[in-house]
């Protein structure tokens, strides 16, 4: 209740400078934090990316701004609204809550949600409150599975007895209570097929571990809960990707943050997190090579940025990764360890690198 | 000997193909290729003459032009002037001789100046009707009126009849009827478009128009005062062709050729005359008529290469700057005019001038290709416009140092008309139909440097009104917006919203004032 007591002064308070330019005759404006690569910072001592102190000023009165300006006050209002009535809205829905088009013209407020969902981030910057306290959800795309027991809005969940879809993981887990945590580590993995297979090889109860996935790169929800089971249980945390870039990209998001996000790194990020695979190690080790799907030129370039980043840069490991990656020139899929035989990655492959030790960090 | 003897039969037989003839069977040389521009040239010929006329006896010109449809695509065209009219016994030959005319052997800035056009119109009404014309012409005393056709072998009038009647209300000009097969269009090449384009050239000149369909368009009289008469020079020898020099040491009147030299061109005295002859090798005194094929040629030769000074540059009579705007403000409906003329030029021999005028904006926002409006010597010239120094100049220059959009090595585009007048004592057209001036390169640079000074003219307008354009979008879209944005802060600040609202307005206000006092800075 003290939180939305806070975030809702947050936003009044950007409404009373408002007021006070307009009081005052000036081109009213609000102050916003860049986020950018350049205003990004690496914090060394913590290990996660923060944002720097770089802002820039959103004006009314200037034609590149106004627009941005107005929705970002919407989106302002809109939450306002959210937190007097206590509900919450999705992404999507607040987008809809905003568009529209002022009369005589044709001047919309916004043209698609990308706009809004911006305006979002731009409005967490400047009250310093996230979304979750804006009262805004994202999409439900994880599933989680294991020995736990939660409450979430009076409700009492087994994540091990939901069937096969297992528990789906709400954009805002700040409100969970954990009532019984019985697991040595957490196996995050970027794909739900992935997911599905370990699920139905009941792996979770063989390793006494939890399994979480969601589509493609983590979402906020889901790196909040990850980050919660390795804060408050020291639970360590897995990662399991596709051999290629993007899967290390997903890793390096969840260990140090977001440039997008690097505003709330210190909320999300898993600053112990460990690469599971696939490592390029893996390719030789499991004879995966003959399933390498070349390169494009985007995934070289991408790769290259990669290995530039200032995290990954004095990492002699990951430099090796990326070494290896560019000699193969190719990514394999977690798909292809089945040619191994149905349940290879939970018989055979998942327990030999749990039990190796073998993680990249 | 038998082949000399056809060669003999076969001149005989040239020599009776007469200028009349050879243009019945050449007449698209003349602009009658088809049957909308026959039209088009037909009443082209005769308003051209009437204003040459009305010109040159300091009369302000009233030209009374109208066309009727008699039968299926036969047209009955009447052109009346309130010029100085023909004497009587010169009218037939002014109207049916093929090359007679005053203007010929002359050199003065001049509308027509074969002493074709009038007489090609008869050949073509003559030739696709079989109707005589009919001509009445006062000198202000009584009105004379006769009907005749073309003799087209004799290259000679054919009077059919004639009558003389009283002139109570003194009428003097010329008024000329005749029908012609033809086709009546509206539009980009059209008799309106013509006329249109003439009253803009001839802002001084009164034009009455009435079409098949009975409506009337008056191209009103917008300067009463005419433009000062050019003067005739004698040619200058840089600019004189080998054929030209033949035919005027024949026509001669000097006893000797030194003096032909001297008397019949300008800028020739003395010493620049022996010069020519010293090079050419040939004797002061000998008698023009004497002198052969070779020798004039070793003239020809030699007077290119003395040195001389320019021709004189006052014999053209451009329409001056000031007096093209008015007449461009008076047919295009534009926001913003300009107009330059430059001073007089040489090419090849012969001075020329050019002038330009933009309009911008108005009516023109309706039609996104530009308009270019050639002229040479008042003439509007409505085809050929590929083949013209003006639109190679127009496409050469670089319209968008001057906020005109254009794409590379076209016309440019945007609500923009540009008006080009070249003046010139003789024209080089590209062709007999006198519709393409021939792309002399100092022709297109003169034309290039008066549109480039039109067009910085333009740019300072267009970036002003530009620059209020984008200011009035600006306070636009700020109204727009300051309702919803009160609304929104006010519910975030809980504060009220018509406050907010005010607050918002006054201060667009003086970002307006502000904006504004910049402008007039």
């Amino acid at each position: 209740m003290k939180k939305k007591i806070r975030t809702k002064e947050k936003i009044k308070k950007l409404g009373r400078k408002l007021v006070s330019d307009i009081d005052n005759g000036k081109n009213p404006s609000m102050e916003i934090p860049i986020r950018s690569l350049s205003n990004t910072i690496f914090d060394k001592k913590i290990k996660i990316l923060r944002l720097g102190d770089k802002t820039s000023n959103r004006y009314f009165f200037n034609i590149s701004h106004i627009k941005k300006f107005v929705q970002t006050i919407e989106v302002a209002a809109t939450t306002k609204e959210l937190l007097n009535v206590n509900k919450h809205l999705s992404l999507r829905e607040v987008y809809y809550r905003i568009k529209r088009t002022i009369p005589d013209s044709n001047i919309n407020i916004v043209d698609d949600q990308s706009e809004s969902n911006k305006a979002i981030e731009d409005l967490e910057l400047i009250t310093d409150c996230s979304r979750e306290q804006l009262h805004i959800n994202a999409n439900k795309t994880g599933s989680v599975a294991g020995n736990v027991i939660i409450r979430d809005k009076g409700d009492t969940i087994n994540w091990a007895k939901l069937g096969s879809g297992g528990w789906s993981i709400p954009s805002n887990v700040e409100d969970i209570d954990f009532k019984k945590v019985n697991a040595k580590f957490v196996i995050y993995m970027e794909k739900a097929a992935e997911w599905e297979r370990l699920h139905e090889d009941k792996l979770w109860e063989k390793l006494n571990c939890i399994i979480m996935s969601s589509q493609g790169q983590a979402t906020r929800g889901v790196r909040r809960l990850l980050q919660r089971l390795n804060n408050e249980y020291k639970l360590p945390i897995y990662v399991l990707t596709d051999f290629d870039p993007w899967g290390f990209y997903i890793y390096s998001v969840l260990k140090f943050g977001s440039i997008s996000l690097a505003h709330i790194s210190d909320r999300l990020a898993i600053t112990d997190a460990g690469f599971l695979g696939l490592s390029g190690d893996d390719i030789i080790n499991y004879d995966l090579k003959k399933y390498l799907i070349k390169f494009k030129d985007v995934d070289l370039k991408r790769l290259k940025d990669m290995s530039n980043y200032e995290w990954f840069k004095d990492n002699n490991k990951w430099q090796k990764q990326f070494k290896m990656m560019k000699e193969l020139n190719g990514k394999v899929e977690l798909a292809a360890l089945s040619s191994k035989g149905i349940s290879f990655i939970s018989d055979v492959y998942l327990p030999e690198k749990i039990k190796k030790k073998d993680f990249i960090k | 000997m038998i082949k000399m003897k056809a060669a003999e039969d076969l001149s005989k037989e040239l020599k009776e193909i007469s200028v009349a003839e050879f243009f019945e069977k050449n007449r698209h040389l003349l602009g009658y290729e088809n049957s909308t521009r026959a039209l088009i040239t037909i009443v082209k010929e005769a308003v051209d003459n009437s204003l040459d006329a009305c010109e040159e006896a300091g009369i302000l010109p009233e030209i009374k032009v109208s066309l009727k449809e008699l039968e299926d695509s036969v047209f009955k065209i009447t052109v009346e002037d309130n010029g100085p009219g023909i004497i009587e016994d010169k009218v037939h030959l002014a109207f049916g001789k093929l090359l007679y005319g005053s203007k010929f052997h002359r050199l003065r800035q001049s509308r027509g100046t074969q002493g074709i056009g009038i007489s090609g119109a008869i050949l073509y009404s003559q030739l696709t009707t079989g109707k005589p014309i009919r001509i009445s012409s006062s000198t202000g005393k009584k009105i004379n009126t006769i009907e005749m056709l073309i003799d087209v072998v004799k290259n000679a009038p054919s009077i059919i009849s004639q009558q003389g009647e009283s002139n109570q209300k003194k009428w003097h000009g010329i008024k000329i009827e005749m029908q012609a097969k033809g086709r009546y269009i509206e539009g980009f090449q059209s008799i309106i478009e013509y006329l249109r384009q003439t009253a803009i050239m001839n802002p001084y000149a009164k034009i009455i128009f009435k079409t098949p369909n009975d409506h009337q368009h008056t191209f009103s009289r917008v300067i009463n005062k005419l433009p000062p008469k050019p003067k005739e020079i004698k040619p200058h020898p840089y600019g004189v062709e080998i054929g030209i020099l033949r035919r005027m040491i024949q026509t001669t009147k000097s006893k000797n050729i030194l003096s032909f030299l001297m008397r019949d061109f300008s800028r020739v005295g003395k010493r620049s005359a022996t010069q020519i002859l010293k090079l050419a090798k040939i004797d002061n005194k000998k008698k023009p008529h004497s002198l052969t094929h070779d020798e004039i040629d070793k003239i020809h030769n030699a007077m290119h290469l003395v040195k001389l000074i320019a021709p004189p540059t006052d014999c053209l009579s451009p329409v001056g700057d000031e007096e093209l705007k008015k007449g461009l403000e008076k047919e295009i409906k534009a926001e913003h005019y300009v107009s330059v003329s430059r001073p007089t030029s040489v090419y090849r021999g012969m001075p020329f001038s050019v002038e330009c005028a933009l309009a911008y904006g108005g009516d023109l926002e309706n039609t996104r290709r530009v308009n270019v409006l050639r002229f040479a010597n008042k003439v509007p010239l409505l085809y050929n416009q590929g083949d013209c120094a003006i639109t190679k100049a127009v496409v050469q220059t670089d319209w968008r140092r001057y906020g005109i959009s254009q794409s590379f090595e076209s016309l440019p585009n945007g609500p923009l008309a540009i008006l080009v007048h070249f003046v010139s004592a003789w024209v080089p057209y590209t062709s007999e139909g006198k519709q393409a001036i021939a792309s002399y390169p100092e022709i297109i640079k003169e034309i290039k440097l008066a549109l480039q000074d039109a067009g910085r003219k333009m740019k300072l307008y267009i970036s002003k009104r530009r620059r209020k354009q984008q200011m009035k979008m600006r306070q636009n879209l700020f109204e727009k917006y300051i309702p919803e944005v009160s609304e929104g802060i006010s519910k975030i600040s809980e504060t009220s919203k018509e406050k907010i609202r005010t607050g918002l307005e006054k201060i667009l206000e003086s970002g307006a004032k502000k904006y504004e006092k910049e402008d007039q800075d």
